[in-house]
């Protein structure tokens, strides 16, 4: 396993800026987690570090070694892209024995059936490997091609989105095997995906892209409760944090560059009774009850702003109920979106 | 609106049986979701009901009339499918007036119903805007608006938000419940996705194998399912089960896995000596030192609110634990467990079904009623 350097990174598709100036360094051993929404440069910086791509500026360093101007089949690399594309006339395992057979990496075919048998063992396909690839689950289908990557012990791994074509049950648990087979290898992962639970439960570390920037990178935590701008605190957090404007919160002590004020659910309270003069008048409009998470939607008295709240078990509202809204532990943002700091 | 009723419904394709004896009501103005896994028979029901595919056998009705044989342009319902298709050199509001344009509506009334849908969907000023440069957003809403316009007697929905982000589609869902709440409408909505179902359905109705397993309101479903199938599937991450062999009486409320005494809601029949599971959800299992109950940690994951601990039991089980964001469980720590004695669920392990127990006795808050706690 090998570290990974992106130093100064540019990539334009005509007029349009994918990739701006983007500097990244990634620890041997690490999983970075590339999180933003489409066209926000995820995919082109996946690619640009596989080689499927040339930079306009910048260089790619992978072991120390600028990969930038070699050929992808040279910067050993190995790549799982969003749609599985197995050899549908192969059987399993020849699909898991594919690149092992490839010039590139002569290998004996006594180390071949030892590899791939390790690998369908650690991926729970071991019975599957006499099938045709065709004769698999949607499931099984994606973790073969998972495991193709995993059969070579490249420098680095690269990951677009391979979990997102799959239902949602088993999203969540292929999600978990990929994390405990990643620690086991010890392998290098840059992984790209735009579901916040994969970034928060796997990443060692998250960077998130804004229009080809990368705005933040840190540990999930840091991305959570420490957010550089607006734009990076909505992309964490379910139900999305709350941005209220400062207009609405009159009588509340802010300093002037503020204009805006970022609530997680989870941060604001409630209170029935008294008229705590920081507390901000309201109504309950909606209880949404999701499955152990109990949401309450209030709007502001006076305004058309409504807030999300998480009300914790044992608190019970109805919709009309009037309440008092406190902030415990806002975030405070510019006008540009920008983090402004106490 | 209009009731929709599925009576015994059927469906094969050659050897393989994609629908069985499906029967559900679907109320006037009801937001109702067939849930399950890819494969289980949601779309095939849905298709039906919209009259792209016929039943084998079986009936369905909408409102009084039985239009089970009846092709689909004759049914008074309008399909959103996962890809929503805009013609692509109209504009919003052209795009939004085709189906009743086509239907030789006189142009007034095609104006004031385009009007009318755009303000629900809150895309007035989008109309005269050209399809092409909108949001992804924007276009699940002038497809949706497209549906709204002919004003049907229900609404089939196929994973209209399957296409979108995760980020968005969260947005997305409570927009459209947020919608129904004004529309009323009748709606089927089909998905694979337990918290879109979660989010918007007044019922769920989950899907295994072609049959229906369990019909309720989500957090019936949620807090009393009917089979390990639907305890398994409804829920993130999912419910853990603990195997163990036991005769119980009717009123017995305490079950023994391994070494450990596990208190349960009573139970309210008598069960003769058999494999069984029981059943937990991880927000109700605690971290507790004193517990006989053993367990090792094999790893943990931050979800910014909480972390959720994965487990395996000396018995060989892994359970997953979903405690408070502060908890300093790591890896290699070795733990007891304890589970809330009144959530935990127990089924019998060979045919899937739950026991019933004094967890069926209480009455359960309605979906997103006006009371919870």
């Amino acid at each position: 396993m090998a570290d990974l350097r992106l130093a100064g990174v540019a990539k334009r598709f005509g007029n349009v800026p994918a990739v701006q100036d983007l500097d990244l360094d990634i620890a041997s051993g690490e999983f970075i987690v590339l999180l933003g929404p489409s066209g926000a440069g995820k995919t082109t910086t996946l690619r640009l570090v596989a080689g499927l791509e040339q930079p306009d500026a910048g260089s790619v360093h992978i072991a120390g070694r600028d990969v930038t101007r070699l050929a992808p089949a040279l910067r050993d690399v190995a790549f799982v892209f969003q749609q599985y594309s197995l050899y549908p006339h192969l059987s399993v395992f020849d699909n898991l024995a594919f690149p092992l057979r490839s010039p590139l990496h002569p290998t004996s075919e006594t180390d071949i059936k030892r590899k791939v048998n390790q690998i369908a063992h650690m991926l729970r396909i071991d019975d599957k490997l006499q099938n045709p690839a065709t004769q698999l689950s949607g499931g099984q289908m994606q973790r073969v091609a998972i495991g193709r990557a995993l059969v070579r012990d490249p420098s680095l791994y690269l990951m677009d989105e391979p979990l997102s074509s799959l239902d949602a049950k088993l999203r969540n648990d292929l999600r978990l095997e990929l994390k405990r087979i990643q620690q086991d290898l010890g392998a290098t992962m840059l992984y790209v995906t735009h579901d916040q639970i994969e970034a928060l439960t796997m990443a060692t570390r998250i960077g998130v892209l804004e229009r080809g920037r990368l705005v933040q990178v840190g540990t999930p935590q840091q991305i959570y409760e420490d957010p550089v701008s607006s734009y990076v605190a909505a992309r964490l957090g379910s139900p999305r944090i709350n941005l209220v404007p400062r207009s609405v919160l009159a009588g509340l002590a802010l300093p002037d560059r503020v204009a805006t004020v970022g609530a997680r659910a989870e941060h604001l309270r409630l209170h029935r009774d008294g008229h705590e003069p920081a507390h901000r008048r309201a109504r309950v409009t909606r209880i949404e009850r999701l499955s152990d998470q109990h949401l309450v939607h209030v709007g502001l008295d006076g305004t058309d702003q409504e807030l999300i709240t998480a009300a914790p078990a044992g608190q019970s509202f109805e919709a009309g109920d009037a309440v008092g809204v406190e902030l415990l532990r806002p975030l405070w943002f510019d006008a540009e979106g920008l983090r402004v700091r106490a | 609106m209009a009731e929709i009723r599925v009576h015994q419904l059927h469906k094969a394709f050659a050897d393989f049986t994609a629908v069985k004896d499906s029967s559900f009501t679907v109320k006037d103005g009801e937001f109702f979701c067939l849930l399950g896994p890819s494969g289980c028979g949601k779309t095939t029901t849905l298709r039906m009901i919209a009259g792209l595919e016929l039943p084998t056998s079986g009936q369905i009705f909408l409102g009084d009339e039985d239009v089970s044989f009846k092709r689909a342009s004759a049914r008074d319902i309008a399909f959103v499918f996962q890809m929503f298709a805009l013609y692509p050199h109209m504009n919003v509001r052209r795009n939004i007036a085709f189906p009743l344009v086509s239907q030789g509506m006189p142009g007034a009334e095609v104006r004031a119903r385009v009007e009318e849908a755009a303000r629900i969907l809150r895309i007035t000023e989008l109309l005269d805007k050209p399809v092409s440069g909108l949001s992804s957003g924007d276009r699940q809403r002038v497809a949706l608006g497209r549906a709204i316009v002919r004003q049907p007697l229900a609404f089939l929905m196929d994973e209209p938000l399957g296409a979108l982000d995760s980020e968005f589609r969260e947005v997305m869902c409570r927009e459209l419940r947020a919608l129904h709440d004004r529309l009323h409408a009748t709606t089927v909505y089909v998905t694979h996705d337990q918290m879109e179902a979660m989010a918007m359905a007044d019922t769920i109705a989950i899907m295994n194998r072609g049959v229906i397993e369990q019909l309720g309101a989500p957090l019936e479903v949620y807090e009393r399912p009917a089979s390990v199938f639907v305890a398994d599937f409804i829920g993130a991450p999912s419910m853990n089960f603990l195997p163990f062999d036991a005769a119980l009486a009717s009123g017995a409320s305490a079950v023994r896995i391994g070494p450990a005494q596990i208190d349960v809601p009573a139970l309210r029949e008598p069960i003769s000596e058999r494999p069984l599971l029981c059943g937990v959800r991880p927000e109700h299992v605690r971290l507790e030192d004193a517990s006989p109950l053993r367990a090792e940690v094999l790893g943990t994951e931050y979800l910014g609110t909480s972390r959720i601990v994965t487990l395996t039991t000396a018995q060989g089980a892994t359970l997953r634990a979903k405690v408070d964001v502060t908890s300093a469980a790591k890896r290699g720590d070795h733990v007891g467990l304890a589970f809330d004695a009144s959530a935990v669920s127990l089924f019998d392990k060979a045919s899937g079904r739950a026991l019933r127990t004094a967890r069926d006795d209480q009455p359960l808050a309605r979906r997103n009623g006006a009371r919870h706690g």
